[in-house]
Formats: structure tokens, sequence, C-alpha cells
């Protein structure tokens, strides 16, 4: 049901599109209004998001070790699961950023007859670096578009993405990546039945989208064939805020731009913000040397406590009955009324 | 014999348990709503308790009532405390914003596992208070609602977070395989802060904190009452091994507080860890103090809320400045190094009167532990023996096959590993490990921590121990092991049960027992009875045969 009303929402993007440049006459808005509204959005948003969690203070210095403390000399720290120093936290925050550290540490649970076993399980780990790695190199691909000349990097990466020389335009290995991850995501939420008991309306939607995004580029540049000058020409118009319409796009390009708009201006508002959230996390930002290097929290404020004269004050009789020292001997009247 | 109740350990199948399903029902989760089944819940803090410690609605009720008599303005109150939250703390905000329902996290916690129950996988269990914060915090949630995935807060949501937020033991396991690092601990410690404000505690929590508050302990030992165990507990030492230790209690002067968790005073096998302490302390000749006031290590205001711990935490640094040690050493304890290592510095700093500790036996400086001057047990005794201070002879244990838990806080919030291990390996001829993905950083929690040890949850105390009891049935049947050795005095109470019930025949034992049982002492005896008065040479004969 979720993930067919997504689905839905995704394709109704696509039939606007082309009422609106297939049929109509819109290009104006598709084209230009559009992209700098999301465009707008995205930055606002993502910054306002950051700096809404940048707003909130961390109280207490909470990292979750996954590796050997630093304690005695000639025991083995592990550095980067357990880091000490701010460069060991740079390093675990690479190694989770870069890598997806912790998703790669993904166990299966599984009972054979009677025995539980905890399985390596890397296929949601691979899934998810193939999709973010091809989105990574798309997206600099797409740099072609937007840069007159094209910086030298852009040439190398096409080529070592398209280093199969399959077809012409030749097909690029992240094209692919991009769509088997993507594919693979969401049958995973369609068809594992926890997964899909937890998967929201906001959860699937993301997935069309991109899946939307990804076809609809794929079919640009291996089918449609447009013209890509006249498309070099809208987008470096709209970086250079100097906007024009090209004659002659096709109508699915303005389908592909929608649905990449669409895309930035629901980023911040969606579970896409783990992109900035994962550098914000305190269990994994932080050095765990809370005993060696105090943490200051700054709204702390003091509070009730009982005190040692208080607690004395409660037990001094039975505490001078056992013999144990006391601070303040007990009163002789308080003795001699006791007698 | 009676036939056993739901409290009891007697009234459960292994068998039965383990056929757990794993399979979601076929309803959304929202609108299943909870069912209070005996033995997977809690009760409710009495009001005396609330009273004495002044939190909020002090009034006595039952979980099965229709009416939990809370606030009027209940709603308002929560939605205020979440507010507040999300403005002080970054984990929170951060922790309800990013999720992406991966579901990476969903086995690997201990209650989904051995239980099944679909509000137990982490993401789901943090998604019940997420549903109301997107319905109320967010823009998408006001606008869009349900199709946000936002969720009205209701009398039926409040029953809810109260059911799975007691079935949550803050252990951080999925924290660790979670992508973002988000810990679902700590969500459960903001929801079970949000139930406080409408004075719903369980008393298994709540009495602890208040005896702890009045009496420096848990267990509301009196002043009179500790110096009473000690000195039994001296007694026992004595038959054991021949050694007369003395009893330093409240001493001004002594250079190190120790303190440990107060279950160790009272319940075996722990007392046994205390006694190896006490000896360990006397063979050295250590001058340090216990102290009556700061009678405990533990903290459950861990599992109340930030302010509950810096009052019950107080008195340790207080009590180290009255008395005028130079530093702390700290037992055996879980949570209590969560607080102490995460939290103390913190809450109770900055401890500028004490000194950077260091070893009166080795001259080691614990650089470590130079802010909060705290030094763990396990960190101070690898150190002697690497120093060659203390006499081993680790074939005394040889009748022991022992295993090691890694207890989830000093895991997964310190990364105390190595050390007990190293001391492990030097007082006991046969160690074995569990498997690889049910230790260290990814061990598996007792199933009762966090306030969850009572017998009247024993349903989901039993399922929530299943993968680290399954863990050890392997181990038991592949090398023989019999013993189990755990660094914690909740897991000292709740693995004899878990073991009792998923691999029988294994006992439980704390690190310092073991040493103690190994050392050799100036003067001792032929060494005839172990700490626990049992005749080693019987055991041995035993451990021969099987
Ligand atoms: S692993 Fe983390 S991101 Fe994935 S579902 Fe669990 S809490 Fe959410
Ligand atoms: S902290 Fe532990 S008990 Fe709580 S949800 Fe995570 S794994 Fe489960």
């Amino acid at each position: 049901m979720k993930a067919a009303v997504s689905l839905i929402v995704v394709l109704a993007l696509v039939v606007l599109a082309y009422l609106g440049t297939g049929l109509g006459q819109a290009g104006f808005i598709f084209g230009i209004v559009l992209p700098y509204l999301a465009l707008a959005v995205f930055l606002v948003g993502f910054v306002s998001r950051v700096l809404g969690w940048a707003r909130s203070p961390v109280p207490f210095r909470i990292p979750t070790t996954c590796g050997q403390q630093k304690s005695l000399r000639w025991i083995k720290h592990d550095r980067l699961e357990n880091p000490f120093t701010a460069w060991q936290v740079i390093g675990r925050m690479l190694l989770e950023v870069l890598f997806f550290r912790s998703l790669f540490r993904n166990t299966r649970m599984e009972m054979h007859q009677g025995k539980m076993t905890h399985g390596p399980s890397k296929w949601l780990w691979l899934g998810a670096i193939v999709f973010h790695y091809s989105m990574l190199v798309v997206l600099l691909r797409h740099l072609r578009l937007f840069t007159e000349p094209v910086p030298f990097f852009v040439g190398w990466i096409e080529a070592a993405d398209g280093f199969l020389q399959i077809g012409v335009p030749v097909l690029y290995l992240t094209s692919l990546g991009l769509l088997a991850g993507l594919g693979y995501l969401l049958l995973r939420r369609l068809f594992i039945a926890q997964v899909r008991y937890i998967s929201l309306l906001n959860d699937y939607f993301p997935l069309w989208l991109l899946l939307g995004i990804g076809s609809t580029g794929f079919l640009l540049r291996h089918f449609v064939k447009t013209d890509l000058v006249s498309i070099k020409s809208l987008t470096l118009g709209l970086i250079s805020f100097s906007p024009q319409l090209p004659e002659g796009v096709h109508w699915l390009f303005y389908a592909h731009l929608l649905l990449v708009c669409t895309l930035f201006a629901y980023f911040p508002f969606s579970k896409l913000m783990h992109l900035g959230g994962v550098f914000l996390s305190p269990t994994r930002n932080l050095a765990s040397n809370n005993r060696a290097v105090r943490h200051v929290n700054p709204w702390d404020y003091p509070v009730k406590v009982h005190t040692y004269e208080e607690y004395e004050d409660d037990f001094r009789d039975k505490m001078v009955a056992a013999g144990i020292p006391v601070e303040k001997q007990p009163q002789p009247a308080a003795a001699a009324e006791k007698e | 014999m009676a036939k056993a109740t739901f409290d009891q350990m007697e009234y459960y199948d292994p068998q039965q348990i383990a056929a757990v399903s794993h399979r979601p029902p076929a309803g959304g989760w929202m609108d299943t709503p909870v069912e209070f089944r005996p033995g997977t819940w809690i009760y409710p803090g009495k009001a005396k308790h609330l009273e004495y410690l002044g939190l909020p609605n002090p009034r006595d009720w039952a979980v099965t009532d229709e009416d939990w008599k809370l606030p009027d303005n209940w709603k308002e109150i929560v939605l205020k405390g979440i507010r507040e939250r999300l403005d002080k703390y970054r984990s929170f905000k951060v922790f309800m914003d990013v999720c992406v329902r991966c579901g990476a996290c969903a086995d690997k916690c201990h209650f989904f596992i051995g239980g099944g129950d679909p509000k137990n996988m982490p993401v789901l269990r943090a998604e019940l208070l997420r549903s109301v914060y997107r319905n109320d915090f967010t823009t998408a949630g006001k606008i869009l609602g349900r199709l946000a995935g936002g969720r009205k807060l209701t009398i039926d949501v409040i029953k809810e977070w109260f059911y799975y937020f007691f079935q949550c033991t803050e252990c951080r396991r999925c924290s660790v395989f979670c992508p973002y690092g988000i810990d679902t601990a700590e969500i459960t410690m903001m929801a079970r802060e949000l139930l406080g404000l409408l004075g719903i505690y369980v008393n298994w929590v709540i009495e602890p904190v208040a005896n702890c508050f009045r009496t420096g302990n848990h267990l509301g030992i009196q002043p009179h009452g500790l110096k009473d165990t000690l000195e039994f507990f001296a007694e026992d030492i004595e038959e054991a091994t021949g050694v007369k230790v003395d009893i330093p209690l409240n001493k001004k002067g002594a250079d190190i507080l120790f303190v440990t968790p107060s279950g160790d005073f009272l319940a075996d096998p722990g007392t046994f860890t205390c006694m190896g302490y006490m000896l360990l302390f006397h063979e050295l000749g250590l001058n340090y103090t216990w102290s009556t006031y700061a009678s405990e290590g533990g903290n459950f205001g861990l599992f109340t809320s930030a302010e509950t711990i810096k009052r019950l935490n107080a008195k340790l640094y207080a009590e180290a400045k009255r008395l005028g040690v130079k530093w702390i050493l700290g037992g055996e304890c879980g949570h209590m190094w969560r607080v102490v290592h995460q939290y103390m510095d913190t809450v109770n700093g900055p401890a500028d009167f004490l000194e950077v500790p260091r070893s009166p036996i080795t001259g080691t400086v614990f650089e470590n532990a130079r802010s909060t001057k705290v030094v763990h047990i396990a960190e101070f005794t690898a150190d002697l023996i690497k120093h060659g201070k203390l006499k081993l002879d680790p074939s005394r244990n040889d009748h022991i096959r022992v295993t090691f838990h890694d207890s989830c806080n000093p895991a997964r919030a310190m990364g105390l590993f190595e050390e007990p291990r190293y001391i492990l390996r030097h007082v006991c001829n046969n160690f074995y490990e569990m498997p690889e993905n049910t230790i260290r950083e990814q061990t598996f929690c007792c199933g009762g921590g966090a306030g969850l040890g009572t017998d009247e949850n024993m349903e989901m105390r039993l399922r929530g121990g299943m993968p680290r009891g399954m863990a050890v049935r392997h181990v038991q049947e592949k090398y023989d092991v019999n013993q189990l050795c755990a660094i914690c005095a909740i897991d000292r109470a709740t693995l004899v049960t878990v073991c009792d019930f998923w691999a029988p025949g294994v006992k439980v034992t704390g690190l310092h027992e073991l040493v103690a049982n190994a050392m050799v002492f100036e003067g001792e005896n032929e060494r005839k009875l172990n700490l626990r008065l049992e005749p080693v040479d019987e055991l041995r004969e035993e451990a021969g045969n099987a």
C-alpha cells in the first residue's frame, strides 16, 4: 500500500511534466522556476536543519565504544573503534562516512535446530555502498552540464566509469550501480517481512523518486538521446543566473528535472538528512576519553542531594553504637533522654 | 511442590520459549495496542518512594488499571517534556530525525531475538516515540499526520511506552550496528524521563533509588548493617583461607576509597567477589577504606533521569573529600561504569581535590583516569599482575572451565575488554571465549539490566537472556564450560537464572572471586575450601569425572 502510493506520486510527477512540457508550453516553469525554487528550499532547509541540530548542546559525552579502551600502556588500544583523541575521532568518522563501518558489522540471527548463530551479513552494506558511490559518481559526471570548461577530473571519471566500452553512447557502470543498488534497497524493503513492517510511506517515496530519476536519466542518455547542447545551455544559464529556455528539449528531460527538483525540495524534510546527521551523531563523533578530559554540560544545574551531614543525622546513634567513626558526637541530652 | 507461578523460572519451558517466531503480525504497528501479559512487565513505583524523592504525582496504582491516575494536563506535560529534551540533547534531536529504517538493528536486540515482538526491534521501539515527535514537532507531520508517519499522543501510547521502554535494558547493542550510531538506549532514557514527569516509574528502580538517597545504597543497608555484613564476610574468609582481614570503614586518611555495587554485600555469588576484594586489599596492605555513606557504586538514577544520576552519584566525591582520600577505586559493576566513565565528571566534577590515581603498589599512574580520578578494579589488578605483585596459583581454579561475559556498559560505554581477560588468563588455566559475535562490543545483555531484573518480569528476562544463554550453552557443550565470569553485580544476580534456564549446570562467578581463590596469601591455611566454603578436592573430582 505505502509502496504503491509513493510510486503513484512519482508517476504522477512524470505525467505532470509530460502535460506541462510535452503537450503544454510550461517549459519556463519546469525548466527555470522550479529548479530555482527547489534549490532554494534545499539550501535553506538543509542549513537550518543542521543548525537546528547544532543548536542543541551535547550535555554528556556518550560514544559507543566498539574496541579496547586506552588504559594501561601495555594493553593495545583500538584507536579507530574507541578513539581517545580528536584525530582518532576523525579516523573513526572517516571509516563511518566513507566505508559505512557500522553497517559492515551487520550480522544475521538464525536458528537451526535450537542453535542460534549470528553470522556476518554484508548484503545491506554492499547495496548501500553500491548505491551511494554510484550516486556520487553520477553527480560528479553531471558537472559536465554545469561547467565550462569542464574540469579535467570529470573526463577521467567518465573514462573510468565507461571502461567497458559498451554501446554508443558508452554505458556507465555507475548508471547500472545506481539502479541496481536502489532496486536492492527497494526489494528488501518489500520482501523482508520485518523491514516491510517498519517501513513508512516516507521510506518508499525517496526510493521510487531516485529510481525515477535514475531511469529517466538512463533513458535520456541511451534511448531518447536528447540534444545535449541545448540542455547544457539551459543548465549553464541556470547556474550563471541568466536563465534561458532552449528549444527542442524532449519532455522526458523535464520529467527528469522535475523529479530532481522534488528530491531537492523534499530532502531537508526527510530521512535523507542522514547525510548531515551522520556527522553529528554523539555516539560516533566524540572521543571516549571521559575519565581523562572533563566534559562540561552547558545546562548543568544544582540538584538536591542527601549530604553526609544529613546522613549522619539519620544514623548517628546506630553508627556510634556500631563503633563507626562520626563527625559529630551524639548530643548528651539526646543520649540522656534515651536512657 | 507447589505449581510454579509466572514469576518463577520453573513456570517456563526453554523449548517453548526458543520456538519464538519473528514474523510480524498482519496489522500495522500503530494500530496494535499493548497487551499486558503477566511476566512481561514490572510493578509501578510506590507512592512513598516518589514522595520521599520529591517526584511528581505520587500515588498507588496498578498497571492493569484502566485509569493510571495521570495529571489532567498529562499531554501538555509530555509534549513540553519532549520540546525541552530536544533543546537540551543533540543526541535526542538527531536520533529522532535521521533513522532510515534500514532494519540493521532489528535482530541485534536480545528482546526481539528472544521475544519476537516487533516493537522490541530497536528501530520500532524508537518509532513509538518518534511517531509522536513527527506528529507534533515536524512540519511534514503537522500537515500530513499519519501519511508522514505521525501518530497522535494518547493514553494508549503512554501505556505502550511504559511497556516497551521498560523492555529495553539500555544495553546499546543496537547502537553498535546502526550506521548513524542511533542509540536506542538514549531514546529509552528520554522516554523514561517523560514517563517520570507523569509519575510513572517502576518500583524495581525507584525503591532502590529512594533507598540509595537515604542510606547510601540501593538495598537500604544501614551503616551498622554494612559493618555486620563485612565482618561476616571476614569470618568466612578466615575459615576459607586462614587469613584475618581487617575492615577499614569510613576511615579518614586512607589513600583510596573503595566503592562497589551493594548487590555484592547481599546476594550470592556477588558476596564472594566482595570477599575477593577484601582479601586482595589485605594482602597488598592497601591503605583503603569502605564507606557506609558512599556504599553504592551502582546508580539506578541512570534508569530514571539525568537529574537522578547526579543526585545519587554526588556522594562519591563528597565522601572522598570528607575522608581526604587521594583517589577512588571502583569495583566490578556494569551500569556503575557507564555512570563513572561517561557521566560522573560532568555531573559531579571537577574532582580537583583528588590526586591523579597512582597505584601505591606498582607506581603506575592511571593517566586514563586523570580527571575523574576513578580507576576500575580490573585496571588496577591487571596492572598488579603485570608487575608480578600477586602470587598466583591458577591451578587452584583448575576445576573451573570458565567463559567471560562482557557486561554491556563496560563493553559499549568504556571498552574494557582486555583487562579482565588478562586477569582471567592469569588466575584460570581453562578459559574459553563464547562465539565471536556474542562477546566484546557485540556482547549480549543478561536480559535484566536497567531495572528489569525483577521476578514479576520473569518471562521477559528469560526471553531477553536467550541469546546470551544460547551462547553459554554453546561453550558448555563444546568445551565443558562450567562457570561464567561476569564483572557486573546485576549480571551476577540475573545471569544465575539465565544460566539455570538456558545452560543448566553453568554457575556464575565474579572476577575477583577467581582472583582470590587463585591467590597465595601470606600465612594462609591449606586452602581446602574456596570462598564459597566448598571443599575444593570434591569439586576437582567432580570436574575430573565430568
Ligand atoms: S540501524 Fe539505525 S538507521 Fe537502521 S533502522 Fe536501526 S536505528 Fe534506524
Ligand atoms: S539498547 Fe539494548 S535492549 Fe534497548 S533496544 Fe537497543 S539492543 Fe534492545
